[in-house]
């Protein structure tokens, strides 16, 4: 599915945009097809600089992961670390590309129980009061 | 894809120096670099007026979020007293300190100068972890990775499980790069550990011992690696003793013109192969149990240099998380995909075995003071390449040698051949 309706800059932020909006957004490239997720402006397989914005399946599944035990600042503000890990991982779409996300719906305290082709599911999540309020991407495991 | 073209003429190098690699709170960047370049001074055999260098590349990730001071080249250079010459930091994450030297290599090799000096340094130990985790973060692509709670160990620790799913590792297997390269490390004295798993886990119980609390069971280091409190994760399935510390140190190496070689020692080390190559974030890499910007500098060093993985005695490579060292050893083509963390356990990457990895202790024992590692990698090939490693030097000749120096999950990867000609 193409949006035609509202071309938006292929930045960072517009792709925030789609996600506080609930869609994950790609870049594909009209000239030879090629399907950019994150979001890029020029084409990396023909270089060519005619994008559109294209709703992902939001389908796909665990290529790789971590539960984060040592946690960054803003995950640390969020409650996280040694008492509380959280997972993170790379998500391959059924479109064939990969994006990096936070992991719902797997059990962080049994690494051994989560397995690398888990099926799953785009999901948002919002973090933060106020101005700092902001939707982070998330995948969460899904049901055949 | 970009050809693999030779050197206009030879570059060597005639000394090599670093600081004690370890935390050091009374110095900064500028007083290791000083003491990095004294000892780059003493190596030279046939000794060295400073008036000869003609020009500085320095290594550094970021002296201004970790000392709030940016600008760094000329103020290491002005501390030596050589201005003033140009003087150039250089950026490239974790692979700064090989980046640096690459441009050094190519100033010479152009015909600019003949005489270069290549510096790295970093200290990291002025802030807390928590800072020191965001400062090394901003090496990823901060909006699309970092933003989903990713660190660097959980960087390396993705890697893992798409290697264990793979290839059916464990991460047990990990734990012989560790050990194996702290063992390395103990026999080196520049070394921010020099202690062997060994002595560690004999050092804690005595310590518990001494103050009264209960020994722990621990009947042999896997226990102790096994021991949650001892061994912490960190980014499952990476522990503690998976992990490269926070480090402060510096390095130094002086280039020289092949051709000028001989004023200065009767034994330099000549550069071969020098390639680097880049990628794009982890998540857009078709597979994510090897670096393909590793594979690329590789091969392009090797086809410049005209010999193969085969030919190279000794690697140093870089293990910030002991994975990385698995993956360095497959992507260098010392061994096939799937078998390094199996050639690892068997011990054919110990000092003592068939294809020594990191004999200097790695990254994760001798410490990774980001800016300076890809030089330091140089400052071992040097010693055991003469001859003069001491305690820790391999058995037999080593005239082939290679360094491998990676910036942050491999969007950069720097890869140099070196070579002792009789
Ligand atoms: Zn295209």
């Amino acid at each position: 599915m193409i949006e035609t309706t509202t071309i938006r800059p292929f930045t960072a932020a517009s792709f925030n945009q789609y996600l506080a909006e609930g869609k994950l957004m790609a870049a594909r490239c009209a000239d030879c097809g090629k399907l950019s997720l994150p979001p890029r402006a020029i084409c990396s397989k023909c270089h060519g600089v005619n994008l559109v914005w294209t709703e992902t399946s939001g389908k796909g599944k665990l290529a790789g992961f971590t539960v984060v035990y040592i946690a960054p600042t803003f995950m640390i503000e969020q409650g996280y670390g040694r008492d509380k890990p959280y997972v993170s991982g790379i998500v391959e779409l059924d479109e064939g590309v990969k994006i990096s996300a936070r992991i719902l719906g797997v059990d962080a305290t049994q690494p051994d129980s989560i397995g690398i082709g888990t099926r799953l599911e785009v999901g948002f999540i919002e973090a933060g009061e106020g101005d700092k309020k902001k939707s982070y991407l998330a995948f969460k495991t899904r049901q055949e | 894809m970009p050809k693999s073209r030779p050197l206009l003429r030879g570059v060597s190098i005639i000394g090599v120096g670093m600081s004690k690699f370890g935390a050091f709170p009374e110095k900064n960047s500028r007083d290791l670099f000083v003491e990095a370049f004294k000892d780059m001074t003493g190596s030279v055999d046939k000794g060295l007026d400073p008036a000869v260098i003609e020009s500085f590349y320095l290594g550094n990730f970021s002296s201004d979020l970790f000392e709030h001071q940016g600008h760094t080249a000329p103020l290491l250079l002005d501390a030596v007293g050589l201005t003033p010459i140009p003087a150039t930091r250089v950026e490239n994450a974790c692979a700064s300190g090989a980046t640096a030297l690459r441009q050094g290599v190519m100033a010479i090799a152009s015909g600019l100068y003949d005489v270069v000096l290549v510096g790295g340094a970093e200290k990291m130990t002025d802030l807390p972890t928590a800072d020191v985790t965001d400062t090394l973060a901003t090496a990823a692509d901060v909006p699309f990775e970092i933003s989903a709670g990713f660190t660097f160990p959980g960087f390396y620790a993705a890697m893992a499980t798409a290697y264990m799913a793979k290839f059916g590792m464990k991460p047990e297997h990990l734990m012989n790069v560790a050990i194996k390269n702290h063992d390395n490390g103990a026999l080196n004295p520049n070394a921010q550990f020099g202690t062997t798993i060994q002595k560690w886990m004999e050092g804690r119980i005595a310590s518990a011992i001494k103050k009264g609390k209960p020994a722990p069971n621990w009947t042999s280091i896997w226990d102790f690696l096994h021991d949650g409190y001892a061994n912490p994760i960190v980014a499952w399935p990476l522990r503690l003793f998976d992990c490269s510390p926070i480090t402060d140190g510096a390095s130094a190496l002086l280039l020289v013109a092949e051709e000028r070689a001989r004023e200065f020692t009767d034994i330099p080390i000549h550069i071969i192969g020098s390639a680097q190559a880049s990628d794009t974030a982890l998540h857009n890499r078709l597979d994510l149990t090897s670096l393909p910007a590793a594979k690329l500098a590789s091969s392009q060093a090797y086809g410049m240099a005209g010999i193969s993985a085969s030919d190279v005695r000794i690697a140093e490579v870089h293990d910030c998380f002991t994975i990385a060292e698995v993956i360095a050893s497959e992507d260098i083509g010392f061994f096939a995909p799937g078998e390094g963390f199996k050639a690892a356990e068997d011990g054919m990457t110990a000092r003592l075995g068939g294809k020594p990895i990191n004999t200097s202790g790695g990254l994760k024992s001798k410490g990774h003071p980001v800016g300076a590692s890809g030089v330091a990698q140089v400052f071992e090939l040097w010693k055991q390449m003469r001859n003069e490693a001491g305690e820790r030097q391999v058995p037999g000749d080593v005239p082939l040698a290679m360094t491998h120096n990676v910036g942050a999950t491999g969007s950069t990867c720097v890869v140099h051949i070196f070579e002792r000609r009789e």
